[in-house]
């Protein structure tokens, strides 16, 4: 078996003594630069990078590559803990966890996210090693037309699922598309609602909006009295989640990991859903919709799987193409060429030891996650117990440092304040900063796709029925639209996106 | 505290990992020296400005440490350096969109000409000339011809306005005197993925972007816009060689600082940069990307104030009749 023999590769290039040291400094610099609030993974790797250049090829990779899941995994114990999204895909994680943390289950959220993660890793971890190269060529039949259609699926099941509050959903969808249509427009070279200024030409930053509608909402909030406040410090109890939440996380778990495994494939942009599409499916299937936004184990679970299994698979078309899906893998794009290895379809034949030596070492550093992560979980939370007058200036300063370090851009800085307002005005509205959130990731890939499938067609619409899949993602569409006005169903329709509190 | 041991051992790391040299004699520079680089971590152009500022590090005995500050085609970065303090140690390394982005932008925060001091070429990036796998044509003659026929239906990708690809689809169109179908993309990225994918038809973009997909045999490739042969692709004839001389063109790279800058310090740097250039580190990794190091000639602030000026005259009447501005 090649496969093996190649796994034996890897695992022997992974398992040096050097590398399975850089890969443990890279997990540990991730996690630890990921708690800091408003910093994800990009901002991270972006601030690590020059740290690599000095080392070996592989081990440099290996360490890039444990950076990238450490700051992924770190970005989700703010998320949880302070309620403080550093990726789109973590701001799904805040609206259970940092519930469940709120109830003083925060030890047991932290846990959940990291076994769901890990094992999401491991299963897309051999996805990865055994499915790369036919995975790609699926990934290749996606065009415009294919990605616009995914994202009406992705807007029609997030708006189809809401109910009692479906006009502030709604009203918040469309929010959040048209503060994705602030920038430049990539067509005609417009520059569309940017105020006139230069540094808003390239669109809001996503940490800045997610920062201010999450985070800084919230400290305003639990400023507002004595009795909010004092629920983030007092009761915490146990580290462990218990064997209900176990029980509770299984299914989600499994779920998370085929969506997030399927999505991560997609380069332009599938991955970004993977969080939002579990969270969706989880609540549409649970016994107990209404626990989401109240602390749902499966709310937690669900999308933190999905999202490490989409984390993995975003690897395939980097590696095999040699064309990165986000910026993450753009910036691992330029660590390797930098080292002198200029990622293209042929990296896995001339540098197989590379190639295996990543794929094994990202199952490595999943374990090593887990194992760092779980006796750190009581020290994460000790942090709650931190005075609120200590905490909240100390969390509004590194999102400032973290938001600026990502482009050096002080009008980031404006938009977290800004958005922080507009925040905490929505929330005394009663309206959830989720959906708005999705509609700002999804307009613009929305509308950027719209718009090229009907150049590469010459206006033809028609484009969207004749090529097969985007066709049958159309009709998905419409499926979930049926069986949302089906009376039998609707009874059962549920609030995808509630966090009342 | 969690978060300042985060802090702590990050900077020990970064301290460590950072090779320290033999200091200079007394002067210019007394600390380190910003490197701002217009344009997102991780890009060609990024990795060109840290290749080059790792070895003028060793040359000036004080780190140059890469900043990017990306955003509005690179416009930003630049303002950036053109209001920055005048003494040298805030420098930016630019490409072939310094010339450009005076005509694409009609209301630039800087003079383009007036804002800075010149410093020197760093690199000239060659571009290639690509189509999907299964394009018929099989020399550039044959895509021309195929070009013409099918005009309404050829398409041709770029990864943004004022992009590289963009310029050279530009310059494409305006040699073959025809107009295709545009299709942008943010990124050379997505651009690229829809190319292999066959979505769309052509794209020209730089060597750094475009070799190892060439090497791969995964996108057809017609010609090199540089004036010699590459010798990582040694079978793929010159534009001169395929008939389209007019569309010989470089990703050119500059380096420059704000105007005023004190002369020792421009003179410490040119002298640092042209060091660099020569580090063997530097050349290999450079010929691995497709290009080469500026020669001696080519690295001094006349010869780029020449590029400059020449080029902005060049890529003017290019883009005003394409018509497409950026602002």
């Amino acid at each position: 078996m090649d496969l093996f023999s190649n796994l034996a590769l890897g695992f022997s290039t992974a398992t040096s003594l050097e590398n399975l040291f850089f890969c443990l400094i890279g997990v540990l610099l991730g996690t630890l630069i990921g708690v800091l609030p408003g910093i994800g993974a990009t901002a991270t790797i972006a601030m690590l990078l020059p740290i690599t250049f000095q080392l070996e090829p592989v081990s440099s990779l290996i360490m890039l590559a444990g950076i990238y899941y450490g700051a992924q995994y770190g970005g989700s114990t703010t998320a949880i803990l302070i309620n403080m999204p550093g990726e789109s895909s973590s701001a799904v994680t805040a609206i259970d966890g940092y519930q469940m943390a709120r109830k003083g289950k925060a030890g047991a959220a932290l846990a959940i996210a990291a076994i769901g993660s890990f094992f999401a890793g491991t299963v897309s971890t051999f996805l990865v090693a055994i499915f790369a190269p036919p995975l790609t060529q699926i990934a290749l039949q996606f065009g415009a037309a294919e990605y616009f259609s995914l994202m009406v699926v992705g807007l029609v099941s997030s708006i189809a699922l809401a109910h009692g509050s479906i006009v502030k959903a709604l009203a918040m969808v469309a929010l959040g598309l048209l503060l994705g249509l602030v920038g430049t427009d990539i067509y005609t070279g417009t520059p569309r609602f940017t105020l006139g200024i230069r540094e808003y030409a390239d669109g809001l930053n996503f940490v800045a909006v997610a920062v201010g509608v999450f985070g800084i909402a919230e400290i305003l909030r639990n400023l507002e009295s004595e009795k909010t406040r004092s629920v983030l410090m007092s009761k915490v109890s146990g580290l462990l989640p218990s064997k209900e939440d176990f029980r509770a996380m299984i299914a989600p778990v499994l779920r998370g990991t085929v969506i997030g495994s399927i999505l991560g494939i997609l380069p332009g942009g599938g991955a970004i859903l993977a969080a939002f599409a579990s969270y969706t499916v989880e609540k549409k299937v649970s016994k107990h919709p209404e626990e989401f936004g109240h602390g749902a184990v499966a709310g937690v679970a669900g999308p933190e799987s999905a999202n490490n299994a989409g984390a993995q698979t975003s690897f395939i078309p980097l590696l095999t193409l040699g064309i990165p899906a986000n910026p993450v893998m753009a910036l691992m794009v330029g660590a390797m060429i930098i080292q002198g290895i200029v990622p293209g379809p042929n990296v896995a034949t001339e540098q197989p030891a590379l190639f295996w030596g990543i794929i094994a070492s990202m199952w490595i550093g999943n374990l090593m996650l887990v194992v760092l992560n779980l006796p750190l979980i009581g020290l994460w939370v000790k942090l709650l117990t931190i005075p609120y007058y200590v905490l909240f200036p100390i969390i509004m300063a590194f999102c400032a440092i973290g938001v600026y370090s990502v482009n050096s851009n002080v009008y980031d800085l404006y938009s977290v304040a800004f958005f922080g307002l507009i925040g905490y005005v929505l929330s005394k509205l009663r309206c959830e900063p989720a959906p708005l959130l999705l509609g700002f990731v999804l307009g613009p890939l929305l509308e950027e796709n719209l718009r090229r499938a009907m150049i590469l067609s010459r206006g033809d619409p028609s484009t969207f029925v004749t090529r097969p899949i985007s066709a049958a993602l159309l009709f998905f569409a419409a499926l979930v639209l049926v069986i949302v006005f089906l009376p039998s169903v609707k009874k059962k329709r549920e609030e995808v996106f509630v966090e009342e509190d | 505290m969690k978060i300042l041991n985060a802090i702590l051992g990050a900077t020990a790391l970064a301290a460590l990992s950072l090779v320290s040299t033999v200091a200079n004699a007394a002067g210019f520079p007394e600390r380190q020296i910003t490197m701002i680089v217009p344009f997102a971590a991780g890009g060609p152009t990024d990795t060109v400005a840290r290749l080059v500022a790792e070895a003028m590090s060793k040359d000036l005995g004080q780190q140059v440490i890469v900043e990017n500050v990306g955003g509005a085609g690179g416009t930003l970065g630049a303002a950036r350096v053109a209001n920055a303090e005048k003494d040298g140690y805030t420098i930016l390394l630019h490409h072939i969109g310094m010339a450009t982005s005076n005509t694409l932008y009609r209301k630039l925060p800087y003079k383009t000409l007036e804002a800075f001091d010149y410093i020197g070429l760093v690199t000239d990036v060659p571009m290639t000339l690509l189509a999907r796998k299964d394009m018929p044509a099989d020399d550039l003659k044959g895509l021309v011809e195929y070009a013409k026929a099918n005009k309404d239906k050829v398409t041709v990708a770029n990864a943004g306005i004022g992009a590289a690809s963009h310029l050279c689809g530009m310059l494409f169109m305006s040699s073959i005197q025809t107009a295709l179908v545009t299709v942008p993309y943010k990124g050379t990225g997505p651009a690229m993925t829809d190319l292999l994918g066959g979505q769309v038809d052509i794209m020209c973009d730089q060597t750094t972007n475009t070799t190892k997909q060439i090497q791969g045999k995964t996108v057809k490739a017609y010609a090199v816009t540089s004036p010699k042969r590459l010798d990582v692709l040694k079978d793929l004839p010159t534009v001169k060689e395929a008939g389209l001389p007019q569309m010989e063109v470089g990703i050119w790279h500059g380096m420059y600082a704000p105007k005023g800058a004190p002369k020792e310090a421009i003179d410490k740097l040119n002298k640092a940069l042209k060091v660099a250039l020569k580090d063997t580190n530097v050349g290999a990794r450079f010929a691995e990307l497709g290009t080469t190091p500026s020669p001696d000639a080519d690295a001094t602030p006349e010869a780029l104030k020449a590029k400059l000026e020449g080029e902005i005259a060049r890529w003017k009447p290019v883009i005003e009749a394409a018509g497409q501005y950026a602002d």
